[in-house]
């Protein structure tokens, strides 16, 4: 077998250990939070006789062990179950928050990575000089800011000042490709900020690294261009790192976002999963918390696939 | 002074003053009540609805576990859907009456042990069924149902026997109740084609619209009913409901016209907002009120002194200035107001009077051992603030009162109900009866703060059969002074709800039964394009 194919073969099944041993654990976390279910659903209209009566009828009666195992038998099986709460079913809610938070995502991505990158290779070519230290200066500011006070500005600059987009987000079918590109702009110049300068600080670095070697000098004197020189050799021998930082921030971009989700009331996932946690809906924070272990499992899984495949090295082991 | 008047007029065309404050501005110009109270009538019926358009609401109170069924609708947003949906028997009118809405006319045994409700012919459910009065029938049996989990079960469970004969619904209680016009006007109590039993969460009623889109805790869309039985209201072609959680950016929706109107604005930018085109405030005296509970069962609490003694330590106009903005009014430790049908507006207000309260703190014994407060963000809106605020004229007063913060997260379960001293809060009842009934009866569900006085129950159970009104407003004071100095309430203020409107809603009308005017703001009010 082709070693890289080995490799990706043993990560997957790995992969799979791992999430079933997050799904126990996001299953104890859940159990071990103060109150259940009903009494969450019932809040301060709590009384004995109506907890009693909900639990029996959610199952929550049941021992916790019973509860996971016959959760876990739906799984394998491709059912994810209905909600405790409002008894939809999880699969179908999960889909279109699902599409909607690639969505996010894919936009946010589609725009910071290649900027970042771009950016990075700017600054690692004026290392030290004024452009990089403007790019540095700009992207840290807007990293540093909090998620949700760089919503609150975008939101006063372009729904206030200049009236451009709506402040509020949601997307729904039926609306068109450029419709949806119009209402989640704001949530995406915010994630751009927000993902921007961690991104671009790795790549200068990764190729400030590799511009130290001793091929890069050869490669100056036969009279290559800085730019030439950054771009056709140093950046090949830089892409391993780069790659694990983009991954990173791609996880981050899926499963990191609920604040600016709420802010712009963007459906996606985020919103879905914190509204369920906190009625302690545990077939749902089950099934969320799954899909975003799997997130984090397989862009970690694909930035060392090709850390390896861009490695030479690697990639013929002796 | 004609300038004056045509202002004055056109302000109530805008919905933005009361009859009250005109006829009172009129007068002191000099002119008559009655001309002033014709001049009124006239000024707020010149402005016609206008049909079509789409009105779009956004609203903090929605998550995606939210459900379509009227029996579980605990938080702002189902009930906003609900109301646009959904019918009820009868609906309270902004002015404390009655409003007929299934039910054309309603009678009662002398003894208001028997009720008798007439259904309106040919209302029509969103699936062509008309309403009878097997479908109401069914619905009250349904909410009878422990099963169904509903919130209006205390209201139901009183009815011993129900009965459909023709259009008429006949309601038998187990003890005489002068208020059950009130009772079936909750919100839970939406009609549904044969009492919703097969699919509660159907979202088929007999309301002005239909339910097209539902996605919980993100928009609910709706199509006007084109066989509604009213067509003085549902003057828009569609409306909208648009979940916005986030206090910024409802407001900012607001503000750029992405929608017509918002709830719960936050009286910190109330001033700010006041200033910003296109846009109103508006704030209507309600019912519901934030408050500390102490467990009158639990010491320190059991001793009567000390909870004088920190009633008299908090300042009511302060807290009603600082955590609402000046826009509630103080509370006077027991939860009825001036929305309320028969209060006796003769109780005097308790002030804060720092020599006093340390008298009776003296007078109860305290060891000085610090006393317990313990709130959370979400108890209410600004609760932190406001225990903070108490402990400081606790201070004042040289009582030792300590807050502790809790989370948000299982506050209900976890402190509220069990902490003996804390933050909470209540929304009001349509009527004194049932917000006396839900939680200072001995045998309440809701007791939460413990109180069990015999003579309390007595004069609620004889307030509640009584038909005589002047009576009845006796026995309610009475109560009322009782709760006051004996019970185990600290309320500090009535908070208003205060709403955002675009300037382009016509009809809004300030109503104290509820937020967005009762749930109907979107059903009752029109564009003017």
């Amino acid at each position: 077998m082709h070693p890289v194919l080995k490799l990706v073969v043993q990560r997957v099944a790995l992969g799979l250990l791992l999430l079933l041993a997050v799904s126990a654990v996001i299953f104890l976390g859940v159990e071990a939070l103060p109150g259940d279910t009903a009494q969450a659903i019932l809040g301060q209209q709590a009384t004995p006789e109506a907890l009693a009566n909900l639990r029996e009828q959610m199952g929550l009666d049941q021992p916790a062990l019973t509860r996971y195992f016959q959760w876990l038998g739906g799984v394998v099986q491709g059912d994810l179950g209905t909600a405790l709460t409002n008894k939809a079913d999880i699969a179908q809610s999960i889909g279109q928050r699902l599409g909607n938070t690639l969505f996010l995502a894919g936009c946010a991505a589609a725009i910071s990575v290649p900027l970042a990158i771009l950016l990075g290779l700017i600054a690692a070519r004026y290392a030290g000089r004024w452009p990089d230290k403007l790019i540095s200066g700009v992207t840290l500011t807007t990293i540093s800011l909090p998620e949700f006070v760089a919503a609150y500005f975008v939101i006063f600059l372009l729904t206030q000042v200049f009236p451009i987009f709506q402040p509020v987000a949601m997307v729904f079918p039926g609306m068109s490709f450029w419709a949806k590109l119009h209402a989640v702009a704001l949530p995406v110049i915010v994630l751009v900020l927000v993902v921007l300068a961690h991104m671009m600080r790795m790549t200068r670095a990764a190729i400030l690294n590799v511009m130290q070697s001793a091929y890069i000098e050869t490669a100056e004197l036969k009279g290559l261009t800085p730019m030439q020189v950054v771009w056709r050799h140093a950046f090949p021998n830089a892409i391993a790192p780069v790659v694990s930082v983009v991954m990173l921030n791609l996880a981050y971009l899926v499963v990191g976002v609920v604040v600016v989700e709420v802010v712009f009331g963007y459906n996606a996932l985020g919103q879905y999963l914190v509204d369920h946690v906190t009625k302690r809906d545990v077939p749902v924070v089950q099934a969320v918390g799954l899909i975003f272990a799997a997130v984090y499992i397989f862009l970690n899984m694909a930035a060392d696939v090709i850390a390896i495949v861009a490695n030479p090295r690697l990639r013929h082991p002796k | 002074m004609s300038d004056q008047l045509d202002q004055m007029i056109a302000r109530v065309r805008k919905g933005a003053m009361t009859r009250r404050e005109f006829v009172g501005r009129t007068t002191a110009m000099g002119i008559s009540a009655g001309l002033a109270g014709a001049l009124f009538t006239k000024a707020a019926h010149a402005e016609e609805a206008k049909k079509g358009g789409i009105i779009r609401v956004g609203m903090q109170g929605g998550e995606s576990t939210n459900s379509l069924d009227p029996a579980l609708a605990a938080s702002e947003v189902p009930f906003q859907v609900n109301m646009t949906w959904g019918e009820m028997l009868v609906d309270v009118n902004p002015d404390g009456s009655i409003d007929h809405r299934i039910a054309e006319e309603i009678s009662s045994s002398p003894d208001a042990t028997e009720w008798k409700f007439k259904i309106r012919a040919g209302v029509e459910f969103h699936d062509g069924k008309t309403v009878t009065a097997d479908d109401v029938v069914a619905t009250l049996k349904r909410h009878t149902d422990e099963k169904a989990q509903s919130g209006a079960l205390g209201i139901v469970q009183g009815i011993t026997d129900m009965k459909a004969e023709g259009d008429m619904v006949t309601l038998k209680l187990n003890a005489a109740n002068a208020d059950l016009p009130y009772l079936m006007a909750d919100y839970h109590l939406m009609i549904q084609p044969g009492g919703g039993v097969d699919n509660p969460a159907a979202g088929i009623g007999a309301g002005p619209y239909k339910v097209v889109v539902n996605e919980p805790g993100v928009r609910h869309t709706f199509v006007k009913h084109a066989n509604y039985f009213d067509s003085t209201i549902g003057h828009a072609d569609e409306i909208e409901i648009l979940v916005i959680n986030d206090n910024t950016a409802r407001t900012a929706a607001l503000q750029s016209g992405q929608v017509h109107m918002i709830n719960r604005v936050d009286p910190k930018i109330v001033e700010l907002l006041k200033g910003v085109p296109g846009i109103q405030i508006r704030s209507a005296a309600g019912r519901g009120h934030y408050v500390f509970i102490m467990h009158v069962d639990k010491a320190p609490f059991d001793n009567n002194d000390l909870r004088m003694a920190l009633k008299l330590a908090i300042n009511r106009q302060e807290q009603v200035d600082k955590i609402l903005g000046g826009l509630g009014k103080p509370g006077n430790d027991f939860p009825i107001n001036a929305a309320y049908p028969l209060f006796d507006e003769t109780i005097p207000q308790r002030e804060y009077d720092a020599a006093a309260a340390a008298e009776f703190y003296k007078k109860s014994g305290h060891d000085g051992s610090p006393i317990i407060l313990a709130t959370a963000p979400g108890a209410f809106p600004g609760a932190v603030d406001a225990a903070n605020l108490f402990a400081a004229s606790a201070k004042a007063a040289g009582i030792p009162l300590e807050v502790k913060l809790e989370p948000d997260d299982g506050y209900w379960s976890n402190v509220w109900n069990v902490a003996p001293f804390c933050a909470s809060y209540w929304g009001g009842r349509p009527v004194q009866d049932q917000m006396y009934s839900t939680a200072y009866l001995s045998t309440a569900e809701w007791n939460d703060t413990k109180f069990k006085n015999a003579k309390f129950d007595e004069l609620l159970l004889a307030a509640r059969g009584e038909l005589d009104a002047a009576k009845r407003k006796g026995q309610y004071s009475e109560m009322a002074h009782i709760l006051r100095d004996e019970g185990g309430l600290i309320l500090p203020m009535f908070n208003d709800f205060v709403s955002g409107v675009s300037e382009a809603v016509g009809g809004w009308v300030d109503d104290p039964n509820g937020e967005l005017m009762n749930g109907r703001a979107q059903v009752r009010c029109w564009l003017n394009a």
